[in-house]
């Protein structure tokens, strides 16, 4: 288990990871999701203590990452891909690797054939492409058989072959019961493949929530369509709704499809259709996170009180 | 495979550990250093120059033995000029020293190689290792090579001398003593600047650029000075003669390990102490 309490830092000016606490349940998919620059690599470079925090703590199975001596078989990480000394070959980057945690060659052999580099291993990695470089990173965070990956921005730039590679690796992956933490700036993407979300906007937590309850925090709202849209939108902001107008039907946040109804039963006004529409993931993110960007929602403070 | 045991914390961290990580290390900073073609250009280049070059002046020597007035003949150190070419070589084996850790800064794999290893201090340990022992032997290959080369050439006017003769074996070790005692400095200097190019710069400038303006120095000063820096110590372990401006043998080693110790200390230091 992975757990940050306060952890905060600050470069300069910038206080790219403020406060964070967070506990990433083992056995899970976590999704750390956030626009860019809220703190999302920073605070899993300070997980692998490679840059120390300005506070507080992070800690791996309940001690500090820099105390592990052969970590990666408890830690899996994949941060840069592309971090490579651009002649050494597949091979011998994942055999240095391998040695300096007492992982044996056969287990060389093996990751390089689950990552599908078996014909290209022996190649100076600077020819590799971008897909063929994130293998080999997957392969590096898989050397140790470790019960805790992580992964930053697998999928950036990736054509749409290697985005289901590493979707359907990360599925496998959680099947087998390993605790996996993944970053991503796309929603879509964490739909996809996480079971709790942690959401993080200017290096504050805005979320630590599942999937669900993410989605289903947010409101949604309600469709009506009547002849009388004037005299229901009138009720219905009287009972504390936001109105507004889409075609020649009533949206209504701020009230649920059961008040909304009601109301209208009560004032005697012919409904034709009542939908609830519910938030998708993707409003839910840009929900969250404008608030964190903007600060223009008075409701942040609420959000975070709510999520807990 | 169905469930993933959760590893149990490993045995605290005692001296036992830190063996096996530093043991692991070195392994693991051996197939790098061997990986790479870089490396091992460097490590042909710094024979090739010590033995090419060291053959050249040899040659050039005998060409104008002749006509050399005695004093000169007299003062002549045959052992000293079959190694001259370490002159050229050591900024050979000096990049190599800065490339061993520089590459990793350069391309971030520096990262990596600490997500794996945390304990910072072991990994340029363990680089510093590998390095020195792999210099030590390339050092020691071209210098018996270039002594043992320049000495045949050098046997054209009977001038000549053996490793049996006084100081002569010394001052074989001495150049690759020197040679090892470059590519660590400039480990140390990359491991500290964390550029490649900042830190080959910084290395040239110790060993060739101070030495000349350390002559520029007024009397007693450049003497002085110079006594200080790794270059003259380097030239006094590679000769047999000990001229007056020179140092001994002894405060020449002891001259170079202060270089290296100090700048690997700094090193060690600006490593541990800073995000990577
Ligand atoms: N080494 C660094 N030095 C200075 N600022 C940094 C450094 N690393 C990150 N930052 C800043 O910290 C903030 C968070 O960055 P980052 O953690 O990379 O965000 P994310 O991964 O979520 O996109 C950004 O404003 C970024 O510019
Ligand atoms: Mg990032």
């Amino acid at each position: 288990m992975i757990r940050a309490e306060g952890l905060t830092k600050r470069y300069g000016s910038t206080l790219a990871v403020d406060h964070l606490d967070f506990e990433i349940q083992p056995g899970v998919v976590t999704g750390f999701l956030g626009p860019n620059g809220a703190g999302k690599t920073t605070t899993m470079r300070m997980i692998l203590g490679l840059d120390a925090p300005t506070a507080g703590t992070v800690t791996v199975n309940g001690r500090s990452y820099v105390d592990i001596p052969f970590p990666l078989h408890e830690v899996g990480a994949l941060l840069e891909a592309k971090a490579l000394h651009p002649s050494r070959s597949a091979y011998n980057h994942l055999l240095s690797l391998a040695q300096s945690n007492r992982i044996s060659r056969q287990r060389v052999d093996v990751v390089i054939d689950m990552v599908g580099l078996a014909d290209v291993a022996g190649r100076p990695v600077g020819k590799y492409s971008l897909g063929m470089g994130q293998r080999l990173g997957i392969a590096a965070a898989l050397l140790g058989d470790p019960p805790i990956l992580m992964f930053d921005e697998p999928v950036n730039g990736l054509d749409p072959e290697g985005i289901l590679w590493i979707r359907n690796l990360l599925k496998s992956l959680a099947l087998e019961g390993r605790t996996i933490f993944l970053s991503s700036h796309l929603m879509s993407e964490m739909a996809q493949t996480a079971d709790e979300l942690l959401v993080v906007g200017r290096g504050r937590l805005i979320a630590a929530d599942s999937v669900a309850n993410v989605v289903g925090s947010g409101q949604g709202t309600v469709r009506v369509e009547t002849p009388h849209l004037d005299e229901l939108a009138a009720i219905l902001r009287a009972r504390g709704a936001t109105v507004t107008y889409v075609d020649n039907a009533l949206e209504v946040h701020g009230l649920d499809a059961r008040t909304v109804g009601d109301a209208a039963f009560e004032n005697r006004i012919v409904v034709h259709e009542l939908v609830r529409q519910r938030e998708s993931l993707e409003d839910a993110y840009f929900r969250l996170t404008d608030a964190s960007v903007d600060f223009h929602a008075a409701a942040l403070p609420e959000l975070a009180g709510d999520r807990r | 495979m169905t469930a993933v045991i959760v590893n149990e914390p490993r045995s605290a961290a005692g001296p036992e550990t830190a063996r096996g990580t530093y043991r692991a290390a070195v392994a693991s900073e051996w197939t790098k250093l061997r990986s790479v073609r870089s490396t091992v250009w460097s490590l042909v280049v710094t024979i090739a120059i010590t033995v090419g070059l060291g053959a050249l002046l040899c040659a050039a020597v005998v060409a104008r033995w002749d006509r050399l007035d005695p004093i000169e003949r007299l003062r002549f150190d045959a052992t000293g000029r079959s190694l001259a070419g370490i002159f050229l070589a050591q900024l050979a084996i000096g990049v190599l020293g800065v490339l061993v850790i520089g590459s990793e800064y350069t391309t971030g794999s520096i990262r990596t190689t600490f997500a794996a290893t945390p304990r910072r201090k072991t990994v340029v340990a363990a680089k510093a290792t590998v390095l020195a022992a792999v210099a030590f032997v390339v050092g020691a290959i071209g210098c018996f090579a270039a002594f043992g080369i320049g000495q045949v050439i050098l046997q054209g006017k009977h001038v000549g001398v053996s490793l049996g003769d006084t100081n002569v074996l010394r001052a074989v070790f001495g150049g690759a003593i020197y040679l090892t005692a470059v590519a660590l400095i400039g480990f140390s200097l990359a491991t500290i600047i964390r550029r490649t190019p900042g830190a080959i710069a910084a290395l040239f400038a110790i060993v060739l650029v101070l030495p000349i303006l350390s002559n520029a120095l007024p009397s007693p000063w450049d003497n002085n000075v110079a006594k200080l820096l790794p270059a003259t110590a380097g030239e006094s372990l590679f000769s047999t003669r000990a001229a007056p401006d020179i140092l001994t043998a002894t405060h020449a080693v002891i001259v170079l390990a202060v270089w290296v110790v100090a700048t690997f200390a700094v090193a060690l230091i600006s490593v541990s102490r800073r995000d990577s």
